[in-house]
């Protein structure tokens, strides 16, 4: 049994990964569940601001580069994401300008919002093909790792390699920083109060003078630069795709509603269960096992599911969340 | 839904002229050849009938959105289960495949199944949490036991022009009605856990069942050889090379100034085009009978004000679950037309874009709750759909113009094809504020 090499394995491929991916699910999460307890609708165009937010980001950053602009050993898109995420709140409070406001003063039912974000999705995606097209697009830059494989070996003396790569760390950083002032913000200020009132009981809200169209936009904000750093987070993690950021819609509501709507910790603690779930349900666990059980040789590769149905992982715990409790983990908004 | 109902009386005449409109959009673009229009029959009756395919989508989606106000945000997902019922019905079996694996994969299926089944009822019985992961985890690794070797077995067999577990052989017009049974069978899984819950759920349970179906028959190469794609799917209507063969069809084409080949296209359109037809009218008047039944008007009274059904003692979650699968069933045969009509199973082509959002923009668009609503959306958005392929970059082309050659204009030019999701999601938008009843109102 080699218990070290097993860790450095299971370290590597398992629990690396699915912190940076966990922490990226959890930004989007955090959006989602922003937006559904102000102004109480599943915003479908989420996936879709997503990948507008991180290519104008990429676009700024190639602009950087080409002026010669870098951050050193972090990648120049630090830099760039500022504008990145003002061009993502003009643009969503410009559709709340133009989509959303109309029904709000309507007070129509949660599932016409949800349509009309479909139609901002089309409008959103359409928008990042014109910009930035279809195609994959690697933005990294500065350094690559803060452990590489070989060092470790060297260092360790372990037959097993264990990987670091900065941008994995950045994720977790940045995301414990936004996290960390999004709490803040929201218990210590009075705007962030203001906004927890309202998500709480919108008609006393409202008699308490709080103005729900100030509330409204400060959530868009938000929700604007938590997507867009989620989306630039995930980029330099793996690549950007558009369709790709389409289809994290899936993980990341499944990670909101786990954690139950409405509620910050929830999606925060959602977005790793739902990441973490993932990862170790794609991997092949042959290698950890073949250190743990030496002499044991399995026919497979003890991987439980393809990596290709990730997303029927984020399916699953959706469904079994939705037959147990409906209300999520940390009892969310049931209505 | 209710809360966007308007009061207006529609003309009784506004429906008829839509529909001649449209109709005329589809002579214009068999005669007329200019900037807009192709002026080939061939082209027109290709659009038309993918647009019949459409509305028949339309009117399953008409019928959960327009009847019941529940969003399907899965509909790729019904579709491509529908798709797969010509593959595993119509195909000709493949030799050895059933030999390779055959059983054990229905054994392997069943115990899947069964594993489902035992833990509801382990969990019902007992309702300890523990009992229900060990039957769920024994389950697995039975299935997996029996699934993985078949799998392999069935995928090795003649694996470059076959290796997949091939179909029973059976007329391909049976196919379409084992489409609907799929779509159906895999909506009464997802409603039952999503429905009676807020209404979002549902959109997004849908959303992940659509993601999961294409995935399977994208990667599970036994079912439909995956990426591999299944081609030369049968035909209910003649081939255009026999037809080019038979000298009556050619003095025929003859006689009406056609030449045989482009006869011959036009002749196994229109085969499909009457086919699709008797599909799509056969529906809408189920439909129109159910909906003036005593049950089209509690499923509107549910519709309306669901507390007030429920006060009168309608079992609305119940209710609700039995249109989501009579309207994905509609999807599910109308992907199996889709299939029988391409006579080619590409499971790449199922983008959600595509074949969710944009059905949803035929059915806001013509008018949500009216079946000749959802008809007349689904082809003219269709329309549009295939011509702005054209008019985007001729529109583009002539706005850039007068700008110098240079790469903001080569990239516009090239993004142009682009545009019709701007457009699409604007119509959307515009249809839903300004005309939240659509093009043909509900009466």
């Amino acid at each position: 049994m080699d218990i070290l090499n097993a860790l450095v394995a299971f370290l590597n491929f398992v629990f690396i990964p699915a912190a940076a991916y966990g922490a990226q699910l959890a930004l989007g999460a955090l959006g989602v569940t922003l937006i559904y307890g102000i102004l109480r609708f599943s915003n479908f165009a989420h996936g879709d601001t997503m990948a507008f937010g991180t290519a104008i980001t990429i676009l700024t950053t190639w602009g950087l580069q080409s002026l010669g602009i870098s951050l050193g050993v972090l990648p120049t898109a630090l830099l760039a994401l500022p504008v990145g995420i003002a061009a993502t709140a003009l643009l969503v409070l410009g559709t709340d300008r133009v989509v959303y406001r109309f029904y709000r003063a309507q007070k129509a039912a949660p599932i016409i919002f949800v349509m009309a974000s479909v139609g901002v999705m089309f409008i959103m995606n359409g928008l990042t093909r014109l910009i930035i097209g279809v195609d994959d697009q690697r933005f990294d830059d500065g350094a690559r790792f803060i452990i590489n494989v070989r060092d470790f070996r060297e260092w360790t003396g372990l037959a097993e390699g264990l990987a670091l790569r900065s941008t994995q760390v950045l994720t977790l950083v940045v995301t414990a920083i936004v996290c960390g002032a999004l709490f803040w913000f929201l218990n210590r200020t009075k705007k962030g109060k203001a906004m927890r009132a309202y998500s709480d009981n919108e008609d006393l809200a409202l008699l308490s003078g709080i103005d729900p169209e100030r509330v409204v936009r400060m959530t868009w904000i938000i929700a604007a630069a938590l997507i867009t750093i989620a989306g630039v987070l995930y980029g330099l993690d793996k690549s950007f795709r558009p369709f790709n950021y389409f289809q994290l819609l899936l993980p990341i509501f499944a990670a909101a509603i786990v954690g139950g709507l409405g509620s910050p910790l929830g999606a925060i603690a959602g977005g790793f269960l739902v990441a973490f779930s993932e990862v170790a349900v794609t991997y092949p666990w042959v290698k950890v096992a073949g250190y743990l059980a030496p002499g044991w040789q399995p026919d497979g590769l003890l991987q439980l599911l393809g990596t290709e149905y990730k997303f029927a992982v984020s399916f699953v715990i959706l469904i079994v969340v939705l037959l147990f409790r409906p209300t999520g983990l940390f009892r969310g908004k049931s209505v | 839904m209710s809360s966007n109902r308007q009061a207006a009386a529609a003309s009784p005449w506004r429906a008829p002229i839509l529909f001649a409109v449209l109709a005329l959009l589809f002579v214009l673009e068999g005669t007329v050849r200019n900037g807009m229009f192709s002026g080939s029959w061939n082209t027109s009756l290709a659009i038309l009938n993918m647009g019949l395919i459409s509305a028949i989508t339309a009117l399953g989606v008409n019928m959960q959105w327009g009847y019941a106000g529940l969003f399907n945000a899965g509909v790729v997902g019904f579709l491509a289960l529908g798709g797969l019922a010509p593959v595993l019905v119509s195909l000709p079996p493949v030799e050895g495949a059933w030999a390779a694996g055959g059983p054990r994969l229905i054994l392997a299926l069943l115990v899947g199944l069964g594993t489902l089944a035992l833990a509801k009822i382990a969990y019902t019985r007992t309702g300890r949490a523990w009992t229900v992961a060990l039957v769920l985890l024994a389950g697995f690794v039975a299935y997996r036991w029996l699934f993985d070797p078949a799998v392999t077995a069935i995928e090795a067999n003649n694996s470059a022009r076959a290796g997949n577990i091939g179909g029973l052989g059976l007329p391909i017009l049976l196919s379409w009605i084992v489409g609907g049974a799929f779509a159906a069978a895999a909506a009464w899984a997802v409603g039952k856990v999503a429905l009676g819950l807020r209404s979002d759920y549902l959109a997004i349970a849908t959303l992940g069942i659509g993601e999961i179906i294409v995935a399977v028959l994208r990667n599970e190469n036994w079912l439909a050889r995956g990426v591999m794609n299944v081609t030369s799917i049968p035909r209910p209507v003649p081939y255009e090379i026999d037809l080019q063969q038979n000298p009556a069809f050619v003095d025929f084409a003859a006689s009406w100034g056609f030449d045989a080949a482009e006869a011959s296209g036009i002749w196994v359109k229109l085969c499909y085009m009457s086919l699709f037809l008797v599909v799509l009218l056969a529906i809408i008047l189920l439909a129109e009978l159910a909906l003036k039944s005593p049950w089209g008007r509690m499923m509107r009274a549910i519709r309306d004000n669901e507390t007030a059904a429920e006060a009168m003692g309608k079992d609305v979650t119940a209710r609700h679950l039995q249109i989501f699968i009579l309207g994905s069933a509609v999807i599910g045969v109308a992907g199996a037309m889709m299939i029988t009509l391409d006579g080619l199973m590409a499971p790449n082509s199922y983008n959600p874009l595509r074949y969710t959002f944009l059905i949803w923009v035929m059915v806001v668009v013509g008018g949500s709750g009216n079946n000749w609503g959802a008809v007349l959306g689904a082809v003219l958005i269709w329309f549009l759909w295939i011509k702005a392929e054209v008019w985007g970059p001729n529109l583009i082309g002539a706005l850039v113009g007068p700008l110098p050659d240079g790469d903001v204009k080569s990239h516009l030019l090239n993004s142009a094809a682009h545009m019709r999701f701007i457009a699409m999601g604007l119509v959307l938008l515009l249809v839903l504020r300004f005309a939240p009843r659509g093009l043909v109102p509900e009466r």
